[in-house]
């Protein structure tokens, strides 16, 4: 009897399994495949070895584009965990219209990364935007030009970012400061704990988890960003927000450039797992010390 | 088992019924182009309006920018779903999907309309594969133009064309002063490309352009050369706006027909959002050749013909090719895209003034074929590196980036 019900919950699971394996892991292996390859247009067979790494990491293109997805991901994903925290902060303090400014904190991450990015490009636009308004208003020598500004272009689209994902941040921060014990805070008013305080050294660590949780789902958008860039700057000036998302796409497509793209791609994928190894060894090694406890 | 087996019957016995049905619809084509501003949408309405009087539907898959279209398309490629026809340029771009089979030869409608007598040799080489004739073209482009705004340089001062860069810089200096924008500059990389080559040709002549990105030459001669080309862009750089990066040419445009800006360089393609605008060429704005070139560069475009495995679409792809080389048909595009008829056999007395200079160029052979015709895509890409680091880093360094320039053939 219990084998067969056995049997038949593997026979569900069968198509998962199928999609799993096909879909995922077999395209990560063809895509693999593709990279020791000189692949233009079509995929070809002509094994070319390391070739198109060789290739991917003399392009001055691809290795900036690592750094700005390296100088994005770290002020983004900061920048929101800050800024979240300090709204839900706000919030928690029980002040007034709080659902509307919950409302209006979080709208933005409702909205498309590539509306996002045509808002802010244009209220960067120095011919446009701010500066333009500005300038027109008497303030002829303002100057706020940072999406066309070469070494600036790349910290707009950090505030462009921050501005849309902070709202995430601030909705999971706010659960779980709203689980916290109201004996903690009577605690701490009677010991006379600034209110600063008491946010910085009792209820930060307790959101640990949920501030892990807000950062980890921020840091897997880091690494496929290219909606943001390709509506704000379209990598430019020159290559100074080029994303390797974005060097993918240009020679999956536009370059028509199969192999260069794939090795690109498999980079990326090592890079991924580089980070999130160590990571998943900790949770597992974690859980495992909590377990013989 | 069975009933799903009924099912499955019964869903093929629904497909057949659907495409007996579309069987006898009229020879319908999706067409997935690029051209939606505002000139070359009027532009591709000619054909479109033509292709639906002899009985055809069209069905239109446009989308903005042709590195975008350009994905689209070759991803409904690789996925087996092609659309009808395709608008692309003529040369080596559609070189690798003709030899995997994947175009359908329209050899026949070629022949039978006498294209070999009509069309300039140059051309029908570019849209011919193994003696097939595969692509039909629509016009062709002179890339080498500077477009100028007559009231700007009213309000500077310019009396003149500018006829050599001398003359051209002391021009945007005047501009300059006058308090215009003297170069409307659009700060995409394939526009700084055009840019970058139509100055090249000025520098190095027709034979020289030729060596350089036909034989891949890297004399001291052609080395020369690109530097010169290098330094005149360098300089440019000092004549631009702040809002020029990432511009589009056609918002580039805008600012010459509002007179903001003095100067463009773009192809003639320019002329169809002046025409939309209402302005006359020669009387609100001017064009002329790049200052102390010899030639124009060029490209042309044409429709790629996909195989669907539909005979309908075979007969709406060959109706297409027939409408598009219509000699009224081929006129009346250019006028409304501001190109140059394909056909030499044209009546070429409704053209415009700057189109009129174009002809004269292309009919004396002091023409030199775009990169995207001569260079593959990967090469293009990198070409458009070369220059958008160049122009973006605000190096003179000319020697170091003749160096990178060249590597770009590697």
């Amino acid at each position: 009897m219990k084998r067969k019900t056995n049997l038949s919950a593997t026979f569900a699971l069968l198509p998962t399994w199928l999609v799993a394996v096909v879909v995922f892991i077999g395209t990560m292996a063809w895509s693999i495949n593709l990279s020791f390859t000189n692949s233009t247009i079509f995929p070809s067979s002509t094994y070319v070895g390391f070739a198109q790494y060789a290739k991917l990491f003399s392009s001055a293109k691809w290795l900036a584009s690592l750094q700005n997805v390296l100088i994005f991901g770290v002020l983004y994903v900061g920048g929101c965990l800050l800024l979240g925290f300090l709204l839900a902060a706000a919030l928690d303090r029980k002040i007034r219209f709080e659902s509307a400014f919950r409302t209006i904190f979080l709208y933005p991450y409702a909205m498309s990364f590539v509306v996002t990015g045509l808002i802010w490009q244009w209220m960067l636009n120095p011919t446009l935007g701010i500066q333009a308004s500005v300038r027109s208003l008497g303030w002829e020598s303002f100057v706020l030009d940072w999406v066309v500004n070469r070494d600036l272009a790349i910290y707009a689209l950090v505030l462009a970012g921050v501005w849309q994902g902070a709202g995430l941040v601030m909705v999971i921060a706010l659960a779980g400061m709203r689980g916290i014990e109201a004996e903690q805070w009577k605690a701490a008013r009677i010991d006379g704990i600034p209110v600063w305080r008491i946010y910085v050294s009792i209820i930060l660590p307790q959101l640990g988890p949920a501030l892990a949780a807000a950062g980890m789902l921020l840091a897997m958008g880091v690494i496929k960003t290219y909606d943001i860039v390709v509506a704000m700057t379209n990598g430019g000036p020159g290559n100074a927000t080029e994303v390797p998302a974005k060097f993918i796409m240009d020679n999956l497509f536009g370059r028509q450039n199969l192999g260069l793209a794939t090795a690109g791609a498999t980079v990326l994928v090592l890079g991924v797992i580089m980070i999130v190894a160590p990571f998943r060894y900790a949770m597992h090694m974690h859980s495992k010390a909590r377990g013989a406890r | 088992m069975k009933n799903m087996m009924k099912l499955f019957l019964a869903g093929v016995a629904f497909a057949g019924f659907l495409t007996t049905a579309q069987a006898e619809d009229k020879p319908t084509i999706e067409m997935l182009s690029s051209w939606t501003s505002g000139g070359e949408a009027a532009a591709i309405n000619v054909i479109k309006t033509e292709f639906e009087k002899r009985g055809g539907v069209w069905k239109d898959s446009s989308i903005a920018g042709f590195g975008a279209a350009d994905a689209a398309f070759q991803n409904r490629v690789v996925a087996g779903d092609p659309p009808g026809a395709k608008q692309g340029v003529i040369g080596l771009a559609a070189a690798d999907f003709v030899s995997q089979g994947l175009f359908n030869s329209i050899d026949d409608v070629a022949k039978a309309g006498k294209w070999a007598d009509v069309l300039p040799k140059s051309i029908l080489d570019l849209i011919s594969y193994d003696g097939q004739t595969y692509l039909v073209p629509t016009g062709a482009h002179g890339e080498s133009w500077v477009f100028y705004s007559k009231e700007a340089f009213a309000k500077a001062g310019i009396a003149e064309e500018p006829k050599t860069w001398d003359e051209f810089f002391a021009g945007l200096d005047k501009l300059k002063a006058a308090g215009l924008v003297p170069v409307a500059w659009g700060g995409q990389p394939w526009q700084q490309s055009k840019v970058f080559n139509m100055v090249l040709l000025s520098q190095v002549g027709i034979d020289g352009f030729l060596k350089i990105y036909v034989d891949k030459d890297k004399s001291e001669a052609s080395v020369e050369g690109v530097k010169k080309t290098l330094a005149i862009l360098h300089k440019l750089h000092g004549y631009i706006d702040d809002g020029a990066a990432g511009r589009n040419w056609n918002d580039a445009t805008a600012m010459l027909i509002t007179a903001k800006a003095g100067v463009q360089f773009m192809g003639d393609w320019a002329k169809g959002e002046f025409t939309v605008a209402g302005k006359e060429a020669g009387k609100d704005y001017g064009c002329m050749i790049v200052p102390e070139s010899p030639g124009m560069v060029y490209i042309a475009d044409s429709f790629y013909f996909p195989k669907t495995g539909n005979a309908e679409t075979d007969k709406a792809q060959k109706l297409l090719a027939e409408v598009v080389m219509d000699p009224a048909v081929q006129v009346e595009f250019s006028l409304k895209k501001g190109s140059v008829p394909a056909r030499s056999d044209v009546d070429k007395s409704k053209l415009d003034a700057c189109a009129q200079k174009g002809v004269e160029l292309m009919s004396a052979g002091a023409i030199v074929p775009d990169q995207a015709i001569v260079l593959t895509p990967q090469q293009v890409g990198a070409l458009d590196d070369f220059v958008d680091e160049y122009w973006n880093s605000g190096s003179d360094d000319t020697a170091a980036a003749a160096e990178n320039f060249f590597a770009i053939f590697e």
